[in-house]
């Protein structure tokens, strides 16, 4: 912990930490674990079960840690700089994370599927390759395996989640306003208000996956419509999980009154990520679900 | 150019704690720059010895000491290993060292991840190696065959090796966007007051550069192995065309990653030259600002022609003309570079000390392997190079002058910094003359090879190419044995010999030279003060 009460002129540098390491372990065991676990060698499991119990420990440990700093006060305003900048820059790695899915969806829809339907100079391969393909989307490729499928639709459930994350942004900046002018019960409530509802959407979204696979038959299996619809879909509702467990942590800690209108990183962070979270789904919303 | 007034109270701060916890619990940039180069230098041997098996089985034609599969396994884990786990860590271990040395911070902006970043890598060099050895367990599965490129479909076939591979993969691209966040933040917010952005060292702002590139492109490539991932066990078609996938879909995304990883590797290295020739050259550094732009415009290029890659996958005439137009663009700014180096020499008063004589190599040799570029990006020449060993001598040509051989300029530049002592200025040179004939004498006949029809990635061939296979293979193992040396230069160092003074080259300039060789454990606990003069 921090030993010398430094002036407003003094970065903080901490001491050493046990917790990198402790994160590095971890990720070692999950993704080792993963490894035999995918092919089929079960001992790898519990490997990798035990590997994300260590990264919530890992985590839980950290920011504890960050927090205790915080409350002693040896942070400065660059410090808290330097947090901001860190996560703008986590968020504009994530985004183009789902830029590549996201370009690996036109790709392979308008380019990739035109050329298997024989547009431009590519004709005389889907002559002899794929001659009975006719390029329209949704579409399973030139020789589907898995039978028959309907595609989502996006008036029904999606539309509906459309609506609770985009209300959900919404009761997080009632938060943040509240956060501005020190209400702490307002801040509080707007918080609940919006892990209630990413948890209603990530509901939903289960709800939807099951319909998928048992009605539908829309499964990762269905080509290029069902890699794409669940590769995107997915990660995305991963990280509204995620999200969620962000605010529910800055939730415990706004009911603990560690948040003041001058100090709330942690309130900060968490809401730009909802909202960076926001917006995937819109971009979702357009291309996957709805064009 | 900037002076420091330095308030000298560096001192009265607690020194490093003692045992293994200084390392493994580390927040301090100068220890985890240490960890970092150490790390490279041991992956530098690892990837060493695998080019070494590749160079002794080429020696001569037919199959004597490794099977095809293992040949290309070899391939695969050599790419791998000097990329990301010798360039990358120690280019890595540089930016630790030095960036808050140069910018007056008191260590990086979020030490703690800084440390994470670092021991992420053992975890991944583990998987790695692990990809290399799990076939050689029963029901371990088949090889790593597909070089580094991990192309499907062939990599959609290989056994659980790839998935270990892939995994390591993840683990490196979570290291390197990490390590480059906190270069970000601290270049941004880290810096003394009264320094400006504009007027940073170019080592600083090639790493800057390099950052951006990493945080923007890393992602796709994790991006493009998780589709593999999913395609390899859970039943998805990206890359696969019955399902209406594509496997040029993973060129491209693997390639939006790659070319930009080749200025990752390249930049950091051009950032130090700029350090060494004004000090060598005992002049001021030649059109700092132009130099600044033109990384810039290198990254921002860089970023729009990944697929001068797969001219010969079957892409439209207007993409391939697009991409070749872009990528010989390049060339301006890289040549600018170049010729700004040149006139920092200019008329200049200059020695010719090993950091000095690798930088003056590098300009003449990545000249070189920037002008065979300019070949292999002409699309009907590159159709008759593509995949030869043409190839294979431009990117070494590239990669070793303008990736390793700035990363060993860098080290005896700055070793005196790290250490407190001069290193052994004559075995430095003999290291630098033994390496550098070596390196010509393996690389250079590979062209020739390549342009008479010897493809790569393939463990025999005609005997027609044998008397050039023999040179090159000579060559290597001159060249893989002059490391030893440098080894044996680097140990020698540590452990003692001449005091280098705080401004260990008599006309070097920046905050770097205002502390002591070796630095205390903190320094700039209190931040210099910058006059503009």
């Amino acid at each position: 912990m921090a030993s010398v009460q430094h002036g407003p002129e003094h970065y903080y540098v901490p001491e050493s930490s046990p917790w990198p390491i402790v994160a590095m372990v971890s990720a070692l065991l999950i993704v080792f674990g993963l490894a035999l676990w995918i092919n089929g060698i079960t001992v790898g499991s519990y490997i990798s079960i035990g590997g994300f119990i260590l990264l919530g420990v890992m985590f839980y440990g950290w920011f504890r840690d960050v927090v205790r700093e915080n409350l002693a006060n040896v942070y400065n305003e660059q410090v808290g700089r330097s947090f901001r900048q860190g996560m703008f820059w986590f968020i504009a790695s994530e985004v183009f994370f789902f830029l590549s899915f996201f370009g690996a969806l036109f790709y392979l829809r308008f380019i990739a599927m035109s050329w298997m339907g024989g547009e431009g100079y590519l004709a005389m391969t889907h002559e002899l390759l794929y001659s009975g393909f006719e390029a329209v989307w949704p579409s399973a490729g030139p020789e589907p395996t898995a039978g028959e499928f309907t595609p989502m639709g996006a008036w029904g459930i999606p539309a509906l989640n459309t609506a609770i994350l985009l209300s959900s942004g919404a009761t997080l900046t009632w938060a943040h306003w509240a956060l501005k002018k020190d209400d702490q019960k307002q801040l509080i409530w707007g918080l609940v208000a919006t892990v209630v509802l990413g948890l209603i959407f990530v509901g939903f979204q289960a709800y939807e996956y099951v319909h998928a696979y048992r009605d539908l038959n829309l499964t990762l299996e269905q080509g290029i419509y069902g890699s794409t619809f669940f590769m995107l879909t997915g990660f995305h509702g991963f990280h509204v999980i995620v999200g969620a467990i962000m605010l529910l942590a800055v939730l415990g800690r706004a009911v603990k009154g560690h948040f003041s209108p001058h100090n709330h990183f942690a309130f900060e962070a968490a809401a730009w990520y909802w909202h960076f979270v926001d917006v995937v789904w819109l971009a979702l919303f357009i291309f996957v679900y709805w064009m | 150019m900037t002076t420091a007034t330095v308030a000298h109270d560096d001192h009265a701060h607690h020194g490093p704690p003692s045992g293994i916890k200084r390392w493994l619990f580390s927040t301090n940039h100068k220890d985890i720059g240490t960890m970092y180069l150490v790390f490279a230098l041991i992956m530098l041997f690892l990837g060493g010895a695998s080019a070494m098996v590749i160079r002794a089985e080429l020696f001569m034609p037919g199959l004597q000491l490794v099977q095809p599969d293992l040949y290309n396994n070899l391939l695969t884990n050599h790419a791998l290993i000097m990329i990301f786990g010798a360039v990358m860590p120690a280019a890595a271990g540089l930016a630790n060292w030095m960036i808050p040395l140069m910018i007056g911070a008191p260590d990086m902006a979020l030490p703690r991840m800084n440390n994470l970043s670092f021991w992420i890598l053992p975890a991944a060099a583990l998987m790695l190696i692990l990809s290399f050895i799990v076939p050689f367990f029963p029901g371990g599965g088949s090889q790593i065959n597909t070089g580094w490129t991990l192309y499907p479909p062939l990599s959609l076939q290989v056994g659980m090796s790839m998935d270990f591979l892939i995994f390591a993969l993840h683990l490196l691209g979570i290291s390197s966007v990490l390590a480059s966040i906190n270069i970000i933040v601290t270049i941004f917010n880290m810096r003394a007051p009264g320094l400006r952005m504009m007027q940073l060292p170019i080592f600083v702002w090639a790493w800057l550069v390099t950052a951006f590139l990493l945080v923007l492109v890393v992602p796709v490539l994790a991006a493009g192995i998780t589709m593999l991932l999913f395609d390899r066990h859970f039943g998805t078609s990206f890359f696969i065309a019955a399902g209406g996938g594509d496997p040029v879909l993973f060129q491209h995304i693997f390639w939006f990653f790659g070319h930009p990883e080749v200025y990752i590797l390249i930049l950091p290295s051009l950032g130090v030259l700029a350090s060494i020739l004004p000090t060598f050259s005992r002049k001021p550094l030649f059109g700092h600002h132009s130099l600044i732009g033109a990384m810039i415009a290198i990254a921002a290029l860089g970023m729009i022609v990944w697929a001068h890659h797969q001219y010969t996958v079957g892409m439209s005439l207007a993409a391939v003309q697009y991409f070749m137009l872009m990528t010989i663009l390049i060339s301006i700014p890289v040549g600018l570079i170049i010729f700004n180096y040149m006139m920092t020499m200019w008329r200049g008063a200059m020695t010719f000390e090993t950091p000095m004589l690798f930088t003056v190599a590098i300009i003449l040799m990545f000249s070189f392997g920037g002008l065979t570029g300019v070949m292999l990006a002409v699309v009907p020449a590159d159709m008759q190079y593509h995949d030869s060993m043409f190839v294979v001598a431009h990117f070494h040509y590239v990669l070793l002058p303008g990736a390793v051989w700035g990363l060993f300029a860098g080290v005896f530049y700055w070793l005196p910094k790290w250490t407190g002592h001069m290193y052994d200025e004559r075995l430095a040179k003999t290291f630098f003359w033994v390496h550098v004939v070596s390196f010509n004498i393996t690389f250079f006949p590979q062209h020739f090879l390549g342009l008479a029809g010897m493809p790569r990635r393939i463990a025999d061939y005609n005997i027609m190419f044998t008397e050039f296979n023999m040179i090159s293979s000579v060559g290597a193992f001159f060249f893989g044995l002059s490391h030893l040396l440098f080894l044996y230069i680097i140990i020698k160092t540590v452990r003692g010999g001449e005091k280098a003074k705080a401004r260990a080259w008599e006309h070097a300039e920046g905050l770097e030279w205002e502390v002591d060789s070796p630095p205390a454990h903190h320094t700039w606990t209190t931040p210099p003060k910058i006059k503009t003069a």
